[in-house]
């Protein structure tokens, strides 16, 4: 007679590396019971291409369009990131109108990056139109950027010492009219989205972040604005232009998707916001500071930066020995902390919850590969 | 016909060629959906969907389904191979059986059975069986997981659509889909049994696995579902069958709620259609807006809320009866 074993009650799922809703090439492994998840372990490193060591065989403008490929989403802010450590590094200062243009173009990608992520959480969530509508905005986004910097997605805009390329009338014009637009779509979004009884019951108390978890796990971005925690870096370490404008950090209450979802969203009307008033505070003046070396060679010391991106906290730490080339860069990104706190939600959810949380978490995979 | 009625008698003939008309109309009505939801999902999000092949795309779906014949058959190493085989065979025909009784108008009626409306409810139930075979010969955990839930939800939902059913036919007091059409020459029955009406359609838009209830093939959490190891005309029988059985369930819709072939003007059978495909148009609709329910949500809806409303709704129906 065979004797079966009936002792193993759970078994193990792959949720990809090739996974609709993993974004990327990220892999989960969950141990599962029936439906339920009792363990989950992200896997990463199916993209990593090795930034940070082809930073040591490049000089700083070579590496420039790196920063790019690690975060396609938020592209200008990755670039700015660097920028600014290299001139911290350089003791370079960029004109008050390069400083303008730097955060109103930032501000513009960071809006794209969180219509990206709306489209594709809804998608996780299995409402396929929003995506469209979403990608409908983000095309005159694109559009936008792509006359001022000249590409659509991976952004090499940003030089250190400003920028190399002026605002011109059509895109201060397209701009006004985008801000426009957006506002009257975000409640487009309202009547399919948030009001909607099947998306709230999907995302209410779904994937609860506390307090505590935010700082024991490093999170930042929305997952801690989520939670409740005002932490937002271009508030509390005012960079560039950032100090001259009014503006407010949306927080949720509670720390679920849900909540983190309405962070976002208000996010994106507070960027709108920010662009405005920069059209509108525009300052005349150069936009390139002056005597910036051809050859860039830094004197040896160390800088770290830090830089508020869509998905929260990008540091930029180079160490200088006094070449052209750095010694050592370390890329700090928000979503590898971001998702490390994904095993402790995810137990005892079930897949579907699975797949929201990590469509709220917003992970760009390249970043945490690097 | 009149060959045909020498030797097989005159329900013979009409059989054969009600079985051949079914095949045609069942081809060309899943060609013609599967176009239509394009359309439509395109207009709703703002694009113009399909418009290279033939006017506005309108025979883009005969290319699709070239293709998808051309394809390999691809039979991967470890599955149970006959179940393997046999599950898009075992989806498709029970679909096609269902026609042979819908009563597009009072002549257009292939066989007009006295157990109609039960015969429809037994053959729809048969596709999970097919999806349970896909699932468990595919060897998959992502399509075992789809079948599971199949079968989980086609059992929930299966018992309001029943009992919804049932207080249509306590009023028409048959079985016969002819007899409860004609039983709504004056009204339509959507408007004695509202709330029947919306538990029928939110059990079908259910039965046929569709947003916001389509787990079972849940793109974003199974991959695929059930059918993620199928390809080809395989793949494409199972889609056959999910258009087919959207128009199954639309058409027990028209017949019990929304008064079968009757409408002014029009000859019935266009009235039918018209009926069936606005239906069709709403589970679209619904698709294409909706987010996806989480499967507990699922069961908890039908058991907890859908469950007892058509229970009361029976009770009430057969109260008013007794009254009257």
């Amino acid at each position: 007679m065979i004797e079966y074993s009936l002792e193993e009650k759970t078994y193990t799922l792959n949720l990809g590396p090739q996974h609709p809703s993993t974004h990327g090439v990220l892999r989960v492994l969950l141990e599962m019971e029936g439906e339920f998840i009792t363990k989950a372990e992200p896997v990463i490193g199916y993209g990593h291409r090795g930034h940070e060591h082809m930073a040591e065989n490049r000089n700083y403008l070579q590496f420039l369009p790196n920063m790019a490929r690690v975060d396609y989403l938020h592209a200008l802010a990755f670039n700015q990131g660097y920028c600014m450590a290299v001139e911290k590094l350089m003791g370079l200062a960029v004109p008050e109108r390069g400083e303008f243009i730097r955060v109103i173009t930032a501000e513009l990608n960071r809006i794209s990056s969180h219509l990206v992520w709306l489209g594709a959480y809804l998608l996780d969530l299995g409402a396929f139109t929003p995506i469209l509508y979403c990608f409908d905005d983000r095309e005159n986004l694109l559009d936008l950027l792509d006359r001022i910097t000249g590409s659509r997605l991976t952004y090499c805009f940003f030089r250190p010492g400003g920028v190399p390329q002026d605002l011109d009338d059509e895109f201060i014009t397209g701009t006004r009219a985008f801000i426009k637009r957006l506002r009257t779509r975000f409640k487009d979004y309202d009547n399919l989205v948030t009001k909607n009884v099947i998306f709230i019951n999907r995302t209410k108390d779904v994937g609860v972040i506390t307090k505590d978890q935010c700082v024991k796990y490093g999170l930042t971005g929305p997952m801690v604005r989520g939670s409740g925690i005002a932490y937002d870096i271009r508030k509390s370490e005012p960079y560039s232009a950032y100090p001259q404008f009014d503006f407010v950090i949306p927080i949720g209450d509670k720390g679920d998707i849900l909540d983190r979802y309405v962070v976002r969203v208000r996010e994106m009307e507070q960027s709108l916001r920010i662009i405005e008033q920069a059209l509108d505070k525009l300052p005349n003046g150069p936009i390139m500071a002056e005597k910036v070396p051809k050859r860039l060679k830094p004197a040896a010391g160390e800088v770290y930066q830090a830089v508020e991106t869509a998905r929260g906290e990008f540091g930029c730490y180079i160490v200088s020995q006094g070449d052209i080339k750095p010694y050592r860069i370390k890329l700090r990104v928000p979503s590898f902390g971001n998702l490390s706190i994904l095993p402790e939600l995810a137990v005892d959810t079930l897949v579907a919850d699975l797949v929201a949380i990590l469509g709220s978490i917003d992970v760009v995979v390249p970043e945490i590969d690097r | 016909m009149e060959l045909l009625a020498q030797f097989l008698g005159i329900e013979g003939a009409r059989m054969i060629v009600g079985l051949i008309a079914v095949i045609a109309l069942v081809s060309v009505n899943a060609l013609f959906l599967i176009w239509m939801e394009r359309k439509v999902a395109a207009h709703m999000q703002l694009r113009p969907g399909p418009m290279e092949v033939g006017p506005h795309g309108a025979i883009q779906t005969v290319a699709d389904a070239l293709k998808l014949m051309g394809k390999e058959l691809i039979t991967p190493d470890e599955v149970d191979k006959p179940i393997f085989w046999l599950a898009p065979i075992v989806v498709f025909l029970p679909v096609l059986l269902s026609f042979l009784v819908v009563p597009f108008s009072q002549t257009w009626i292939i066989r007009d059975m006295n157990v109609g409306i039960v015969l429809i409810l037994a053959f729809s139930t048969l596709p999970v069986l097919a999806i349970l075979m896909a699932g468990w010969a595919s060897n998959n955990k992502y399509a075992v997981f789809g079948a599971i839930r199949s079968v989980a939800q086609n059992i929930a939902y299966e018992i309001p659509l029943l009992i919804t059913v049932m207080s249509i036919i306590l009023m028409v007091g048959s079985f016969k889909l002819s007899d409860i059409v004609a039983a709504q020459s004056q009204y339509w029955y959507v408007l004695l049994q509202p709330l029947a009406f919306i538990i029928y359609i939110t059990c079908g838009t259910a039965e046929t696995n569709r947003a916001p209830f389509d787990l079972p093939e849940a793109e974003s959490e199974l991959v695929a579902g059930f059918h993620t190891e199928y390809s080809g005309m395989r793949f494409a029988l199972f889609f056959l069958a999910e258009y087919t059985n959207m128009f199954i369930v639309s058409a027990i819709a028209t017949v019990l709620f929304l008064g079968g072939w009757h409408g002014p003007f029009l000859p019935g059978v266009i009235w039918f259609l018209l009926k069936v495909y606005a239906l069709i148009f709403l589970m679209m609709w619904f698709r294409w807006t909706f987010p996806r329910v989480r499967f507990d949500q699922l069961i908890t809806f039908a058991w907890k809320i859908l469950i007892p409303l058509a229970f009361a709704n029976l009770l009430i129906t057969a109260l008013v009866l007794k009254l009257r």
